[in-house]
């Protein structure tokens, strides 16, 4: 051991020497380098896990430990109260159920539609193909703000040319069924719904014609050659695809409110939990509102609880998240 | 003969994509241009809404709705300035935070793998209600300065600001560099999917012109201008639509509220008129953002 340390010394004054000096330079500069560079991406990946780990830390401690300046980090008082408290309060296992069902289907649709859709416009030439294309970038770039009060509207009081109003003489009130909404999804136009029609579009624009031709002459119609050949093909793109659309849907708190008022979801039961909390404190006699350090401290623990179930597809996952997307090569 | 054959084939081709983009023609028209259109014609008119679930109507008073949002509306004029101000700032820095990070990220080096893992963490951290609670921001300085009555512990950043001011730089320097130091976070934050995209984009440059350029003797401060730069020009700008876009969808932003609000409050007019005037600012600077981009963009094929 101590030999081949002495010989790789000896080997690198000998090239150092050769080179007159310039290996000496060149292996201090990468090291350096690495270790400037090593320093960035730790501080960057401390910043950006800190919070987590400090909304976790907190999750676990007494509301007195907040204000005990010697406690940072361990909790002094270990306890999981806040979690029973908070799943009470947010009637956990039931909105997570309903969140993990309703982003499930509703992610399911959004990649099928955006699947085909985006195939269509990859590989067929068919005439206002430009046009078309633009309106999905119009999908992109249109605030869902700009046309809620419409949808809104039009949902509340849905009608199809009168015939509802013509048979019962009022409106169908659609607004606390899931179907608008996931219907919206099937068409693509739910969240983000433009974003992944693109995204398989690229895809599909990279894979190579020749594919398609020899699916052709072996006898493979428009339809099959897409279910045996592109469909398995796109893999890649379409799990990833599906993960963002999961992800967006689950945290999503604007389209919940908007169609699936009546459905208990994780992501707007936490956006209300400070209200749960006073509503309950109040419930149990104490009177007095929650702290906000209290409150804070419960967002916190809601937070971890609800975001518990991403983070652990995103380990399984990420593997083929990252390498996914960077095999696409997405191009313009 | 064949030559029908060939064109028979071609218009079979037409109907057969038209099947496959079917279902977006649909959702389009019903979920996306009707109520386009209805919107733009609530910014004109009174939305009254009339008794006995009959639905609405929609009474025409011109250009009302606008001048309230412009010059009564106490808020919608300072919101809007200050949300493309605030983008005015953000995409720049999530550009290059994210530029900057992908080339890292793409080199080798040992744990790669995980450092990846905790820089993409963020399309989770910072999507949909996430980011509004993590940025709470009166809340988590109320609690901030409560616990600091509460006891007396001496805030590190506090003091270091005060050492700092001490020892006379500029005040206004220095309140530069707080501002910066504070927004990293959120750009840190917000730049997970730009990294990405950037990273596919440096993975799909072939090799082989690096190891041309080396055996010229191009440096590696020269082959990034030249090679790396050009090569993902294109997809500069994509990013940069795609930031800008993402900066202005936050469903959790002030203005995005307020029009969610007046539409809670039945007053559809309004807030479809402020949804409009958002959309059109939106469209303005994509176009303005994207021109500028493009006339430096470089296709290679």
């Amino acid at each position: 051991m101590n030999k081949r340390i002495k010989e790789k010394w000896k080997l690198a004054i000998y090239r150092n020497k050769k080179s007159e000096g310039y290996y000496l330079k060149k292996t201090i500069t990468r090291k350096t380098y690495n270790f400037l560079r090593a320093i960035l991406l730790f501080g960057l990946c401390f910043l950006i896990i800190q919070p987590l780990l400090n909304k976790i830390s907190m999750s676990f401690m007494l509301e007195k430990d907040l204000y005990d300046p010697t406690i940072i980090v361990v909790p002094r008082n270990f306890t999981t109260d806040n979690y029973k408290l908070v799943s009470s309060l947010i009637d956990y296992w039931k909105s997570l159920r309903n969140s993990l069902f309703y982003s499930l289907i509703i992610s399911i649709l959004q990649v099928a539609s955006a699947t085909v859709i985006g195939y269509g416009f990859a590989r067929f030439n068919f005439p206002l193909k430009k046009f078309w294309f633009a309106c999905v970038v119009l999908v992109i770039i249109v605030p869902p703000q700009t046309i809620l009060s419409s949808l809104y509207l039009n949902f509340r009081f849905f009608d199809v040319f009168g015939i509802a109003e013509f048979f019962t003489g009022k409106t169908i009130n659609l607004l606390n069924s899931p179907l608008p909404y996931m219907f919206m999804s099937l068409t693509s136009m739910g969240l983000k719904g433009g974003l992944y029609i693109f995204l398989i579009r690229q895809y599909y624009r990279g894979v190579p014609k020749e594919l398609e031709e020899a699916a052709y002459v072996d006898g493979c119609g428009n339809f099959s050659t897409f279910i045996k050949i592109m469909l398995p093909d796109a893999k890649p793109i379409i799990t990833s695809c599906f993960l963002f659309a999961f992800v967006w849907q689950w945290t999503d708190s604007f389209y919940s409110t908007m169609f699936l008022g009546k459905i208990s979801l994780l992501s707007r039961r936490l956006t209300a939990i400070t209200q749960l909390l006073a509503e309950y404190m109040t419930g149990i006699g104490t009177g007095s509102r929650p702290s906000v350090a209290y409150g804070q401290m419960m967002i916190s623990t809601g937070m971890i609880m609800a975001i518990i179930p991403l983070l652990l597809i995103y380990l399984v996952a990420q593997r083929t998240f990252v390498e996914s997307l960077s095999q696409t090569g997405i191009k313009m | 003969m064949a030559k029908t054959k060939q064109k028979d084939l071609k218009k079979r081709k037409a109907i057969v994509g038209y099947l496959f983009i079917l279902p977006f023609i649909i959702g389009f028209i019903s979920f996306m241009a009707v109520p386009l259109l209805e919107s733009l014609r609530m910014c004109f008119s009174n939305v009254i809404i009339s008794t006995g679930n009959k639905g609405f109507v929609l009474e025409n008073i011109g250009l009302r709705n606008f001048v309230r949002a412009f010059t009564e509306d106490p808020d919608f004029n300072r919101m809007l300035t200050e949300e493309i101000t605030r983008m005015a700032i953000n995409v720049p820095a999530v550009l290059i935070v994210s530029f900057i990070m992908s080339l890292l990220l793409n080199q080798d080096f040992k744990g790669r793998g995980l450092v990846r893992a905790v820089f993409f963490l963020p399309v989770i951290l910072s999507s949909g209600v996430l980011i509004g609670l993590e940025f709470n921001n009166s809340m988590l300085d109320g609690m901030k300065s409560y616990i600091q009555e509460n006891s007396n512990v001496v805030d590190i950043t506090a003091s270091l600001q005060e050492i700092l001011s001490n020892s006379g730089m500029g005040t206004r320097f220095l309140n530069t560099v707080y501002d910066i130091l504070n927004s990293v976070y959120e750009v840190v934050l917000s730049s997970g999917i730009q990294i990405i995209i950037f990273l596919s984009a440096l993975q799909s440059i072939p090799k082989s012109m690096y190891e041309a350029a080396k055996i010229e003797g191009c440096s590696a401060w020269e082959s990034f201008w030249k090679i790396t730069l050009p090569m993902v020009s294109s997809i500069i700008l994509v990013n940069v639509i795609y930031t800008i876009i993402d900066f202005f969808m936050r469903t959790d932003s002030e203005i995005m509220e307020k029009i969610r609000t007046n539409m809670i409050r039945l007053d559809y007019g309004f807030s479809s008129a402020m949804a409009w005037v958002y959309f059109l600012c939106v469209i303005v600077i994509i176009a303005v953002f994207s021109a500028i981009t493009s006339r430096w963009v470089y296709y290679y094929e």
